[in-house]
């Protein structure tokens, strides 16, 4: 951003970034390149880790039936939901920043959508069992209203509930990238698109959809981590019944069965980075970040 | 003027489709969570639903003198001051990093790129990553050593991009055109620095006491023995069939609200007192 002025050391530079350098070396680097590296030791029942170089962690995984259906199940969950909190995200930021015409009412509505980011996640999913439990609201209101004669079963501890709580939690992740984009839009472009003939759908798809694509990569990125990571939620809203990527993770540790947990967590990890390395390719974020 | 550009002349037909859109979401994020506070007031009848019968405070008693509700108090004593540290870290370290990323210097690339990772590496294997370290230093964990600094690889990426947007928008000229007029390294910092950057670093401390205060995964191994509040919940998810989980639900959000209406209302006096000039 700044020229750097030859003459000044960049000493107070290197000071300034260090103490950060020291976290991410001591609490990033060094536990994930130990993760790498227990991946290959060998699991020994009441020893625990011993050190060794051995794929067979991986070669145990990859054989294994569960962990691609665990996988699969995953992807699965991201792709919805990913398709979900985008479609909602972006007509959001759309609506805040293109149709809500005072500046004050448009930050208030999206601190209206952000301040649940500021409170528990856990209890956040929680409280969705009332709402959609055997005897929860929905369910109570469609009964009486004579609907349905029998509660319905799949609101609950299902795939569905599941999605619900990932929308409920990671939308905001899209909102927040895709508004800081879309506020940067100089108004007076879409004004010339439309005088130069294009029509409401054509504003959006030929300028406002390209020049928010730094804020929908972020997203993007944000929902993706946050659901293949996720283990908890799945956990909590499927009632134990589905299962995650990280599910698997999560059966070895009980076991204290840390080498193979690692390789599992390398593969998660591998994957992750794919994803994350593939959105880094359609938008250089940094330059797009420092604008 | 048409009305195909949404931002002038009246309003056209998305206007009304997309407030009612809006109008959902609030619905759906707002929703559970109103229902979860009206039912922490469940009276004796312990239903987990409504409707709400006999009114009373009984599950938030039963949540500060715990007979089957587990350590709620001690975990919050643990939590509070862990996100009150992991906030003060993540302004002190960002907000320097942020400054030392607006010159270009060998290894910020790098440095950049690793906090991203350090951003969207599962929060899971970062965990066992932590433990590991901490078994092989033969040191043990504890939510004070191996907690904080599971946080603080969260906490401090997201202040770092933060600290980029706001320091975007400090124009080195400023600084320039202060030492011009013959302001001093220090007077240029404290009045043309700080009233730019000060709002963005409330931010980002807001991040870094919310991000450790709620943070489930990263904090899953790494604590110790001793549970956080998110973790003591967790638990409570599954032992606990009672209101009480609602009660604390309830608590922990007003806590929450409470710290989301500090940060913002001193943005708001500080933008304030600026524009009305000093």
């Amino acid at each position: 951003m700044t020229p750097a002025p030859s003459s000044r050391s960049m000493l107070p530079t290197y000071l300034q970034v260090a103490p950060l350098t020291v976290v991410l070396t001591f609490f990033f680097i060094i536990p994930v390149g130990l993760v790498v590296l227990v991946s290959f030791f060998r699991y020994q029942m009441l020893v625990g880790i011993v050190p060794d170089f051995t794929l067979k962690n991986y070669v145990d995984l990859l054989t294994n039936p569960t962990t691609w259906t665990l996988y699969r199940s995953t992807l699965k969950f991201t792709l919805i939901v990913l398709a979900i909190t985008f479609v909602l995200g972006f007509w959001i930021a759309y609506f805040l920043v293109f149709h809500v015409r005072n500046l004050l009412t448009a930050i208030g509505l999206f601190l209206v959508c952000t301040v649940p980011f500021w409170t528990s996640n856990i209890i956040r999913m929680i409280s969705w069992r009332p709402v959609l439990g055997k005897e929860g609201l929905i369910n109570t209101a469609l009964l009486n209203s004579g609907a349905i004669d029998r509660p319905i079963e799949w609101l609950l501890y299902s795939d569905f509930s599941v999605i619900v709580a990932y929308v409920h939690l990671f939308t905001l992740f899209m909102i927040v990238p895709i508004f800081n984009s879309m506020a940067r839009i100089d108004k007076s472009l879409l004004e010339a698109a439309v005088d130069a003939g294009a029509t409401r759908w054509g504003v959006i798809w030929n300028v406002v959809l390209p020049l928010s694509k730094t804020g929908i990569a972020l997203g993007a990125l944000f929902v993706v981590t946050l659901v293949m990571g996720d283990f908890f939620v799945v956990t909590v809203m499927s009632g134990g019944l589905s299962g995650s990527a990280t599910s698997g993770i999560f059966n070895d540790l009980q076991f204290l069965n840390y080498p193979r947990a690692a390789a599992n967590a390398v593969i998660l990890l591998i994957i992750v980075l794919l994803i994350a390395a593939s959105i880094f390719r359609l938008v250089d974020v940094r330059k797009e970040l420092v604008r | 003027m048409s009305s195909a550009s949404p931002s002038y002349g009246s309003r056209p037909w998305t206007f009304y489709v997309l407030a009612l859109l809006f109008t959902l979401f609030v619905i759906f994020l707002y929703g559970p969570m109103l229902a979860v506070l009206v039912l922490s007031f469940q009276g004796p009848s312990a239903s987990l639903v409504f409707p709400l019968r006999d009114p009373s405070l009984m599950w938030f008693d039963e949540l500060f003198n715990p007979r089957r509700t587990g350590d709620v108090v001690g975990a919050f004593n643990r939590s509070l001051p862990l996100a009150l540290v992991v906030m003060t870290l993540t302004v002190l370290i960002s907000v320097t990093a942020g400054f030392a990323f607006r010159r270009r210097f060998k290894g910020a690339t790098l440095i950049f790129y690793t906090a991203i990772a350090s951003l969207i590496v599962p929060g899971l294997v970062l965990s066992i990553g932590t433990i590991v370290t901490f078994r092989y230093l033969g040191l043990s964990a504890s939510w004070n050593t191996s907690g904080l600094g599971a946080h603080l690889s969260w906490a401090l990426p997201f202040g770092l991009l933060i600290m980029f947007a706001v320091l975007g928008r400090l124009n080195p000229s400023y600084e320039e055109a202060a030492y011009d007029l013959g302001a001093s390294k220090w007077q240029t910092v404290k009045e043309v620095v700080v009233p730019i950057v000060f709002p963005g670093m409330i931010a980002v401390a807001l991040f870094g006491f919310t991000l450790s205060y709620d943070e489930f995964p990263r904090s899953w191994l790494t604590v110790g023995s001793k549970n956080t509040l998110p973790l003591e919940i967790w638990t409570m998810t599954t032992n606990v069939t009672s209101p009480a989980l609602y009660a604390l639900g309830t608590v922990t959000t007003i806590i929450s609200f409470l710290v989301i209406a500090i940060a913002l209302s001193s943005i708001l006096f500080i933008q304030r007192k600026r524009s009305r000039g000093k």
